[in-house]
């Protein structure tokens, strides 16, 4: 396995001419006007898709994008420029662009470029989908497609589709650090519609991680396809949801997604800097139960979040930011540990070269705590089980969020009954951190499926819980009283 | 910018692709110079400027689609990129809808009488820029001392050129612009917790941009007034959307107007054309024609001409918006509503969304209500096309006696989209832009509103 930085440098410098003394030039050039620090952010990004409706291939793609984006910062201020043209004039222009952040005369900067290795590895592009022939991945989407018509006879229609990417970055900073990282990333979804008595209901799902062929062998195509089937079957017995306040207990894995929500985002640094999160101010302090313990975690192995470094070129690492309900720290950017005077903790993230530097999540997890799951679900009297999710939003400032629920049943007298739909849950970050009554001992990572979106930049990521109680929370079903 | 020359890259691609055996083909090309910089507490926090390029090529070939993209335009690393793209072809199974449009549907006007592109925004300097952003936040800042913080003002220019090329003769492309301002800022409440808002402005034309003091001002207004926001009790009452929500509204109806739903089965509006679904209040139309507005175009995505739809005709559904491919899966004309992404197929979009005015006075709209919801913020992603479920997060005011009494937070609005249609019951006389989406203050006479 070779090193990351040595493959990034390898298709850098082959293809484009970029090596250590372009970076070192181009740095010199970006703080030529008296910018504090620099950054060149060179991407490299090929992805295939194979798209299936109909029982058969509806279209073959493939994207290629690169580019260098180039970053100066003055204080707390930014100059950004990026240029898709990786020719050493038009990314000259874009380092003098980015470099009228600083208001100096010009003058020339000496810069000492140095490579540098990843040591520990996460994931790796041995094996990647995108070397595989296309029929076999044209055989897997044909497998799920007969999965999930054989799982009912009200499956009417399946649409599925298969991504893989390699993105491949190298970062080249002011202070000499230069390192890059080679991510592979794969995802397959599958859309099934079943019809009965004129009634459709569709559900979607979709897994993934970084990972090659061997994703499959963990989560064959059939079993996505017929759980997909099984939860649009299911919806065609839902019932109509209850509104109001009531006990809510989420199951382990996806519904890490609400931690995402309620909390993630509240702990980005750049909020908490400007004053603008409701977590503003509260290191120390407590923010949410005592059961609740709560990190970010981007070096889990072959994880949809996982990062080697993040796009500043900073080791990824497992970040406590909740421990037993008290608020640890928030997740940096360098402008941001700069402006705190903590260290990075490798979370500096952006869509891509042509984006700014935001912190980000990676892979956010609730730990687990001692109760049975079932016990959790039997000392409800009145309340609803929430399985599975499609998305959710939050009010940064004041910490409202929202999401949706697309697998969820009535509890009753301590058991699970009937599944309902049209279910939305609405809370306040904090106030449902503090209403965790139980915590279970079912730790569970979602598959690989979610986009966080901030700012309008997407970052692929993880989310990961055990069951827990939330003692009262709003529910926003049809059904009153 | 000459759009000749990108015109000129994109026929040259296409010429590659035939001669590399591409039955059918077409490229989408684009370039713009894009300028952003935001301004936090009067000081300039980050800017960016950059110019972008890209294009996307797709090969039918015997019914077998590829579709690909690069930014790299070498014109070896295009040839081979090229080449790629034919042979990916071969991987898809034939289809006997796919295949570029009729000839006789192409687009033959020109651009112009659209008003997509202004000049003038390419002589605001990087300083005007700043001013116009300055001019925002501080006026937001200076409207209630009760405004304590400030996530900045951005302004965002654009200016590029799109060109689109098939293997059957058509070859158009456009310059345009689009401008847009935004500020949010943020009161503190006593609970602790923060009140915020944001207002933009955007536009392809600068004369039609708000003025920066105002967009301000309204955002200002806006935090304002959510200060002592509290939960309802859970209820069925009327709710009143304020145009930004009714636009909101709208734009979740017209994505079940659309043919690629349609043929996957996966709208409530499948089977229902011709049925009056809303209330006789509800018109909602697609106008691609509209001067100025940013989601105006002469030809769509495939190179057919644009024209005027109405998806709902005083409630009656009307139809779908399709591309060539939808059209011929379900038997219909193309629409000429294709949108064409650099990576992606050409898929079925509205171009701009508009909710037909009432007659009612907005005040009078809330001034009918004893009790019920008014709406100006809508959460999260609750919406099932298939069977017209709608559960989404909101936050506004209380209706109390015909007047706005309270602010409300963390409730959650609910109903069927077909019923709420149908329930519809005052349309505002308030038309307002956002963007490609125009609607009036909207009431449905009941929703359940879930809360305590």
């Amino acid at each position: 396995m070779t090193d990351p930085t040595t493959e990034a440098l390898a298709l850098f410098g082959g293809a484009y001419n970029i090596d250590p003394a372009v970076m070192s030039s181009l740095l010199s050039t970006a703080l030529s006007r008296g910018g504090d620090f620099a950054e060149l952010f060179f991407e490299h990004r090929k992805n295939n898709s194979i798209s299936w409706e109909d029982q058969r291939v509806k279209a073959a793609g493939r994207n290629i994008v690169q580019g260098v984006g180039i970053r100066v910062v003055k204080g707390d201020a930014i100059g950004y420029a990026y240029s898709e043209s990786l020719e050493l004039e038009a990314m000259r222009r874009a380092a003098d662009t980015a470099s009228r952040i600083g208001t100096e005369d010009e003058r020339p900067v000496p810069i000492d470029a140095t490579p540098a290795g990843v040591s520990d590895r996460y994931y790796s592009a041995v094996d990647s989908l995108g070397d595989r022939p296309p029929a076999d991945k044209v055989a897997l989407l044909q497998r799920a497609d007969r999965a999930a018509r054989a799982y009912d006879p009200s499956v009417s229609r399946v649409d599925a589709s298969i991504n893989d990417e390699l993105k491949t970055i190298l970062v080249s900073r002011s202070d000499g650090r230069v390192v890059g990282d080679v991510q592979p990333l794969i995802r397959i979804g599958v859309s099934v519609l079943s019809l009965r008595d004129g009634s459709r209901q569709v559900a979607r799902l979709s897994g993934g991680g970084r990972l090659g062929m061997e994703y499959f062998e963990q989560v064959p195509p059939e079993q996505m396809a017929r759980e997909t089937a099984r939860q649009a079957v299911l919806l065609q017995d839902a019932a109509e949801a209850p509104a109001g306040s009531l006990p809510v207990v989420l199951a382990a894995g996806d519904s890490g997604i609400l931690l995402h929500e309620a909390i993630g985002h509240g702990l980005e640094a750049d909020f908490n800097r400007k004053g603008t999160s409701n977590y503003s101010g509260r290191i120390g302090q407590p923010v949410a139960s005592p059961l609740v313990t709560v990190v970010d975690d981007g070096t889990i192995a072959k994880s949809r979040g996982s990062i080697h470094i993040d796009d500043e070129g900073n080791v990824s690492r497992r970040n406590v930011l909740i421990e037993n309900g008290i608020l640890r720290g928030y997740l940096q950017d360098q402008i941001s540990a700069r402006h705190f005077g903590v260290g990075p903790t490798g979370s500096g993230r952006r869509e891509s070269f042509k984006d700014y530097i935001m912190p980000r999540m990676t892979n956010t997890l609730m730990l687990a705590g001692e109760d049975h799951p079932d016990d959790i679900i039997r000392s409800v009297g009145r309340g609803i089980y929430c399985i599975s999710f499609n998305g959710g939003q939050v009010n940064i400032s004041n910490g409202d969020f929202v999401f949706s629920v697309t697998e969820a049943y009535l509890i009753e007298n301590g058991k699970v009954t009937r599944p309902i739909r049209n279910v939305n849950l609405i809370g306040n970050g904090p106030d449902v951190l503090s209403s965790v009554t139980k915590v279970g001992s079912d730790y569970a990572l979602s598959d690989g499926r979610w986009m966080c979106g901030k700012d309008g930049q997407s970052v692929p990521v993880g989310v990961g819980m055990p069951t827990v109680l939330i003692s009262a929370m709003t529910v926003g079903g049809t059904k009153v009283g | 910018l000459a759009s000749g020359s990108l015109i000129d890259l994109a026929s040259s691609v296409v010429d590659y692709a035939r001669k590399a055996g591409a039955d059918q083909c077409d490229v989408i090309a684009h370039r713009y110079d894009e300028s952003s910089v935001t301004v936090r507490f009067g000081e300039v926090e980050k800017f960016l400027e950059a110019g972008s390029r890209a294009l996307g090529l797709r090969v039918i070939n015997g019914g077998r689609t590829s579709v690909c993209s690069t930014t790299d335009f070498n014109d070896a690393a295009l040839r081979q990129f090229v080449a790629d793209a034919v042979a990916l072809a071969a991987i898809s199974e034939p289809d006997e809808c796919a295949g570029l449009p009729d000839p006789a549907l192409f687009a033959t006007g020109r651009a112009d009488a659209l008003q997509l592109y202004d000049e003038r925004l390419q002589s605001l300097t990087f300083e005007d820029r700043v001013a116009m952003a300055k001019a925002c936040e501080a006026a937001a800042l200076a409207e209630d001392r009760r405004i304590t913080n400030t996530d900045g003002a951005s302004l965002t220019a654009r200016a590029g050129e799109v060109a689109l090329v098939n293997s059957l003769g058509f070859a158009g492309g456009y310059p345009s612009t689009s401008i847009s301002l935004v500020v949010e800022v943020m009161a503190d409440d006593e609970d602790g917790k923060k009140r915020n808002a944001h207002w933009f402005t955007s536009e392809r034309l600068l004369h039609r941009l708000l003025p920066p003091e105002e967009v301000g001002r309204i955002a200002a207004r806006r935090a304002i007034a959510q200060l002592g926001a509290r939960k309802v009790e859970t209820r069925r009452v009327p709710v009143v959307f304020e145009p930004m929500m009714a636009a909101s509204l709208a734009g979740t109806v017209a994505g079940c107007a659309n043919g690629g739903a349609l043929y996957r089965g996966a709208t409530f509006l499948a089977d229902r054309r011709g049925l009056a679904i809303g209330s006789s209040l509800f018109t909602l139309t697609d106008d691609p024609a509209q001067p100025g507005r940013a989601g105006s175009r002469p030809f769509d995505g495939e190179g057919v001409a644009t024209r005027r739809t109405v998806l709902f005709g005083e409630g009656v559904f009307e139809g779908f918006l399709f591309d060539c491919y939808t059209g011929r899966r379900t038997a219909n004309p193309t629409t000429g509503s294709a949108s064409r992404g650099i990576e992606s197929l050409p898929t079925p979009s509205t171009s701009n969304l508009v909710v037909q005015p009432g007659e009612t006075d907005p005040t009078a709209i809330v001034a009918g209500v004893r009790d019920g919801l008014y709406v100006t913020t809508l959460m999260g992603f609750g919406f099932n096309p298939a069977t017209s479920d709608f559960s989404r997060g909101a936050a506004g005011f209380w209706i109390r006696d015909g007047e706005l009494a309270y602010p409300v937070t963390e409730v959650n609005i609910s109903g069927r989209m077909d019923a709420m249609l149908a329930a519809i019951d005052a349309t505002g006389t308030d038309l307002t832009w956002f963007g490609s989406t125009a609607a009036p203050t909207l009431r449905i006479a009941e929703m359940t509103v879930s809360g305590t």
